[in-house]
């Protein structure tokens, strides 16, 4: 389904990726681990298109079709998910106004007609079941005034109105509490089809906890230093990162 | 360079004397077509009038208020004038179904600055409500025309209203007496109409006594392809715990330039809101004064601009908190796309002694292009301690990680940013307290951004 | 009861002490503090008993030649001063600014008066009359190097002469300048001449003109390319002469990849004329420069009936011609009777930043109207404006400031924050902000707010044993260190003493 080759990526003239190799097929689950600045955001970002990042060298493909030359709104249209760190506060833009262009460019873009009004709401309220969103939250502007666990299951519900192939998890897990961090894992796990793959990047362990990665990457200034079965990510929980900085250095 | 200062100087002394000189001639030899053809109310005022606006001239750039503006200019070019009430050839109920959907309003018309009485909206007002022709009116009752006519509109101070005073001969007038609410809300539609570049100076007067309610949608437009000049002076007297709401609605067209004086003055208790809307126009300068002169007073002023190719909006308000308990907000929103020019100028005065005054402006612009400007200028000035005073002021553009955030999502970049802008300006449409007239609003704000409203062709409000 | 008492006392300013003292006695302890602020009032309000040569008053162009003449100056200066008294002549005084100014008359005053003159030619220390040197060490500005406040170097300017300048042969081994500019007209002309005017002509406006018609004395500064400057230099400006203007004119030129940091104090004795203060200071910032400019304004502000004081018409500017260069204004504005003045920026250079920070106290009929200028002209400019004005008394606070993002300044950045704090119902606080952007790709903000002190705070303190007027000391303090925290150590110990000196006898 992805195929990264040899990815390079600067910011402001900085390179933070330095050679990414990854391959997800579809139905999968990888989960990419790392310390602070080694480059799992960049790479999250760099794959749905953000303007300030530069690809310097190297290819992506998506269900083989090349990724990088793509506008972020096709390669969204295409299948990419993105679960933002940050979801952006949007005033004045109310969550169904917004949801309904976005679900219906998806459809124009696969040459499906507009959903109805009704329609529309009837789907709303199917997948606002999803992650237990709040009406209340589902009519106000986008984001605005969540608190941080709302925004993170906004992000899912969104996740479901789209159904993405493939969905990035960015530190999905950050600022959650237990009880939050349950309800937005069974979300995507209920989401999770054998058809469809996901990309969590993660600090710690406990996300994968609940959504079960079958490869693990550990990413370092750059570049994958290390990719193993689920056991690696306990490994990292119980060591932490320093064994493999030392491991690389030696 | 100080000799060329003062040739400058000079040249512009000539020139604004051309630009008055033509207006006082106008008066000196029509004085008496015009005031054959207006109240004996309305003319009372016109001699000391004159002699203001001989005295003042047109206002200058020099003249902190008129910084961004050049007035005289905009009254060099020669117009018509229609002093001696030339029947205008229209009948406007048949040229603009204007009603708003979903809206049921009574509609009335005032083309060039005639009320126009030949087809007035069935259905009756409440009792004791006036509503008409300012001249027609101010014969009728002229005792309370005059005790209201002019007094806030105040000659002395500024050459436009001195001048609108000086020849204005109609325009529209509303009185609501005591306690009475009128539940429907009005609709005045201002009509420019002539074969000619022409001028029009409308009057409009409403008086709500204690305890009225009433509600006024007032709309400009510009039928025909040639240069319109309108001046309006708007007198508002909000009686103790009244409550009236105006929404002033502008779509005119490039060639238009409107220059309106709007005076508001407000008794305890009452409650008013301005929201003057500019869709599409050619120079616009609005002057709003809000005087609050009872306790408990509350005013809601606000603005909205959506400009492109060469158009200017210059707002210029002035809130007065003359007396304590009082409250203000103003929120002023601009998008300005090509060449366009942008000025926001508002002063809140707090007055000694004006204590537990609550103050809040806000002015919000968005600048598409290298060529578009904007001046904003935002003033508290303030004598009484126990106030809750504040500005904000901010010019940019629109926010970057939405615009990202709505890409991901597979909102193409063109429709993310019309979302935006729709978003920044309906924040001031939403304060409209006319849900018919919002819904309507949101969709002629999004055919503007649209493009799909380059021109107003009639009226556009029912061209939907 | 707390309303009724505060009416009371606001109808009796001039009782206020006396009240607050009497309080504490009959409801707490007397408090050392208050009292010690009571009885500090303006602590530098003495006069300086020296023979001080005073040419007559009036202005003409005889004056100006009299001034430069005893100023030794070359030609060209002569010029320059005449070709601003000319336009100084057709100009009118501006009346934009909201401050009500007495008429002046510009012939009563004398425009040069030289304490130093006994002595002639250069000076050392053996040579400065000990009344000076004493006037300073009361001013706390010692002029002996051995016991001068370690890592400040000193220019003391008393009326129209530099009195000493400490520390110069310390500098001078770095190459760095730091002298009275009328040895700098003698020893770097050429310097002078390159940059005198160039960041302020004087046609810029009405006391710019008459600063370059009859500027005396002010410090000239010179960082040369990549010298971090070792220690702070630190221009202290006192009146004394009766009757006379001061007009000093400081220089500043930081060469490329320079930094300097620049403090000015100032004060004058109290006297119940007013005094008139019209100085410019021009600061040049080059290539990945940067300057630090402080100033501690304590002029005399006048009795509390509002006689006396110094009026004072800056004009203040800098330029940051150099790519990635950097200018800060920081002022703490307490004294004056009347204050005019925008410390201002033009960003030029690529990238160049600046930044204002201002806290301006006014009391008892005191009027200031102060705020800045950023002109942003380079690409990628960005600058910060926090200004915070604390009225009380009788007296009238403005803010003004100008933000205009010229055509060519992409990614211009901008944000303002203007509060005013109130204590008392008679006094005023405006704010007139000027936006004018050309270029859309800037990003301009400007929020502003104005409110009193919360009786709930005062209450808050009041009941953990802190009185009213040390708790509105606390509250300002709090509010005003922001741009406290901005100051140099050793001002912002002095500025913060200051404040509550300003604000005695304020307590709403």
């Amino acid at each position: 389904m992805l195929e990264i080759k040899d990815l390079h990526a600067d910011i402001n003239g900085k390179e933070i990726l330095k050679g990414i190799n990854l391959s997800v097929k579809a139905g999968e689950v990888h989960a990419i681990m790392g310390p602070n600045g080694s480059g799992k955001s960049t790479l999250s970002n760099v794959l749905v298109g953000h303007p300030s990042y530069e690809v310097t060298k190297g290819t992506v493909t998506f269900e083989g079709k090349d990724l990088l030359t793509m506008s972020p709104e096709d390669r969204s249209h295409e299948g990419l998910f993105l679960s933002f760190q940050y979801p952006v506060e949007i005033p004045g833009v109310s969550m169904v106004n917004f949801m309904r262009t976005a679900v219906n460019e998806q459809r124009k873009y696969k040459g499906l007609p507009a959903l109805s009004a009704s329609e529309f709401l009837k789907l709303m309220r199917e997948k606002r079941a999803v992650v237990e969103l709040d009406t209340k939250l589902a009519n106000r502007s986008v984001n605005e005034g969540f608190s941080g666990g709302e925004k993170k299951r906004n992000e899912i519900f969104q996740m479901a109105m789209l159904e993405p192939k493939l969905s990035i998890l960015d530190e999905t897990d950050s600022g959650l509490d237990i009880d939050a961090l349950r309800i937005v894992a069974e979300g995507v796990n209920k989401l999770k089809t054998p058809e469809t793959s996901v990309l969590v990047i993660t600090h710690y362990q406990r996300l994968l906890d609940y959504i079960k990665p079958d490869v693990v990457h550990v990413l370092y200034n750059g570049r994958i230093v290390k990719t193993a079965g689920p056991e690696l990510a306990l490994e990292l929980e119980e060591k932490g990162y320093d064994w493999i900085k030392k491991e690389l250095e030696d | 360079m100080k000799e060329k200062d003062s040739e400058e100087d000079n040249h512009k002394k000539v020139r604004m004397m051309k630009a008055e000189q033509q207006y006082i001639d106008l008066f000196t030899q029509c004085e008496d077509m015009i005031n054959g053809h207006s109240a004996e109310v309305m003319s009372r005022l016109r001699r000391q009038a004159f002699a203001d606006f001989c005295r003042l001239g047109f206002p200058t750039r020099k003249q902190e208020r008129y910084k961004y503006t050049d007035m005289a200019k905009l009254f060099e070019p020669d117009y018509g004038l229609n002093l001696n009430r030339l029947d205008i050839p229209v009948n406007p109920y048949e040229v603009f179904r204007c009603d708003v959907p979903n809206m049921s309003t009574a509609l009335y018309f005032v083309v060039n600055d005639a009320f126009y009485n030949r087809a007035l909206p069935k259905g009756h007002l409440p009792e004791g409500v006036i509503l008409g022709s300012l001249k027609e009116m101010a014969e009728l009752y002229p005792e309370l025309v005059a005790k209201y006519y002019g007094k806030l509109a105040d000659t002395s101070k500024d050459g436009i209203v001195a001048l609108n005073t000086m020849l204005a001969q109609d325009g529209f007038f509303l009185y609501v007496p005591k306690g009475v609410v009128v539940e429907k809300p009005l609709q005045l539609v201002n009509i420019l109409r002539a074969d000619v570049n022409f001028m029009a100076n409308r009057r409009v007067l409403i008086i709500l006594e204690e305890g009225a309610q009433a509600k006024l949608l007032v709309c400009d437009h510009a039928m025909n392809s040639v240069d319109f000049l309108a001046t309006q002076v708007i007198e508002v007297y909000a009686g103790a715990g009244s409550a009236f709401d105006l929404y002033e609605l502008e779509e005119t067209h490039n060639a238009t330039v409107r220059c309106s004086n709007l005076f508001v003055q407000q008794e305890a208790d009452s409650n008013v809101m301005l929201n003057g809307m500019t869709l599409h126009n050619g120079i616009t300068r609005n002057t709003t004064e809000v005087t609050l002169t009872g306790r408990g007073a509350e005013i809601s002023l606000l603005g909205m601009a959506i400009e492109d190719k060469q158009q200017r909006v210059d707002n210029n308000t002035f809130i007065d908190h003359a007396v304590p308990d009082c409250k203000s907000y103003e929120l002023f929103k601009y998008v300005l796309d090509d060449s366009a020019v942008g000025a926001f100028a508002g002063k809140v005065l707090v007055r000694e002694g004006a204590q537990h005054t609550s103050s809040q402006q806000t002015n919000r612009n968005l600048c598409a292009t290298r060529e578009a400007h904007m001046y904003t200028q935002p003033q508290l000035e303030i004598y009484a301690d126990d106030v809750k005073c504040s500005h904000g002021a901010t010019i940019g553009q629109l926010n970057e990680n939405a615009l990202f955030y709505m890409q991901q999502r597979g909102i193409p970049q063109k429709e993310a940013r019309l979302l935006l802008m729709f978003a920044f300006v309906n924040e001031v449409i939403d304060e409209i307290r006319l849900e018919a007239l919002k819904d309507r609003l949101h969709r002629l704000v999004e055919k503007r951004f649209r493009g799909e409203l380059n021109k107003c062709q009639g009226c556009t409000l029912c061209k939907e | 009861m707390q309303n009724n008492n505060k009416s009371e006392r606001l109808a009796e300013p001039y009782e206020v002490e006396e009240k607050s003292a009497q309080k504490g006695v009959t409801e707490e302890e007397p408090n050392k503090l208050i009292k010690q602020i009571a009885q500090e009032k303006y602590k530098y309000g003495f006069t300086t008993d020296v023979h001080t040569e005073v040419i007559e008053r009036g202005l003409n162009e005889d004056t100006v030649r009299l001034i430069s003449a005893k100023k030794n100056e070359p030609e060209w200066l002569l010029e320059f001063r005449l070709k601003a008294f000319r336009y100084w002549q057709t100009m009118e005084m501006p009346t934009w600014a909201h401050l009500t100014i007495p008429e002046i008359d510009y012939q009563a005053i004398s425009y040069y008066a030289d304490p130093t003159v006994k002595k002639k030619g250069p000076k050392s220390m053996d040579e400065v009359d000990p009344e000076l040197i004493k006037t300073f060490d009361k001013l706390g500005i010692p002029l002996e190097e051995r016991m001068a406040l370690s890592g400040v170097a000193v220019d003391a300017v008393m009326d129209s002469i530099s009195v000493k300048t400490t520390f110069k042969e310390t500098l001078m081994e770095k190459g760095i300048i730091f002298c009275s500019i009328s040895e700098a007209v003698r020893e770097h002309p050429d310097l002078v001449k390159k940059y005198l005017g160039s960041v302020v002509p004087y046609r810029d406006n009405f006391f710019a003109a008459l600063n370059s018609a009859v500027f005396s004395d002010g410090s000239f500064v010179y960082i040369p390319k990549g010298t971090r400057c070792p220690m702070e230099l630190s221009t202290y400006f006192r009146i004394n002469a009766a009757n006379t203007g001061q007009f000093e004119r400081t220089l500043i030129v930081a060469d490329d990849d320079s930094y300097v940091s620049y403090l000015e104090g100032c004060t004058a004795p109290m006297r119940d004329e007013n005094q008139l203060h019209a100085a410019i200071v021009e600061i040049v910032v080059l290539d990945r420069a940067e300057v630090k400019y402080s100033t501690v304004q304590n002029w005399y502000p006048g009795d509390a009936e509002g006689k006396g004081g110094v009026y004072n018409f800056v004009t203040k500017r800098g330029h940051c011609r150099g790519v990635d260069s950097k200018l800060s204004w920081t002022q703490v504005e307490t004294g004056s009777a009347i204050t005019w003045k925008y410390p201002s920026c033009i960003l030029g250079g690529d990238n160049s930043q600046a930044e204002f920070y201002s806290v301006a106290v006014t009391n008892n009929y005191q009027q200031a109207d102060t705020g800045t200028k950023m002109i942003h002209i380079g690409k990628n400019t960005s600058s910060t404006i926090i200004s915070k004005g604390i009225s009380a008394g009788k007296s009238q606070n403005s803010y003004r400031g100008l933000v205009r993002v010229a055509e060519k300044a992409d990614n211009a950045r901008n944000y303002s924050q203007c509060d005013s704090l109130l204590l008392g119902s008679q006094c005023g606080a405006h704010t007139f902000p000027y936006m004018d952007i050309h270029n859309e790709t800037a990003i301009v903000e400007h929020e502003a707010t104005t409110s009193k002190i919360s009786e709930d705070q005062l209450f808050y303190c009041n009941q953990r044993g802190i009185p009213t007027e040390d708790a509105i000391g606390l509250i300002v303090n709090g509010y005003a260190k922001e741009v406290l925290n901005k100051l140099p150590m050793e001002f912002a110990v002095e500025a913060q003493k200051l404040l509550a000196v300003s604000l005695e006898g304020s307590v709403g």
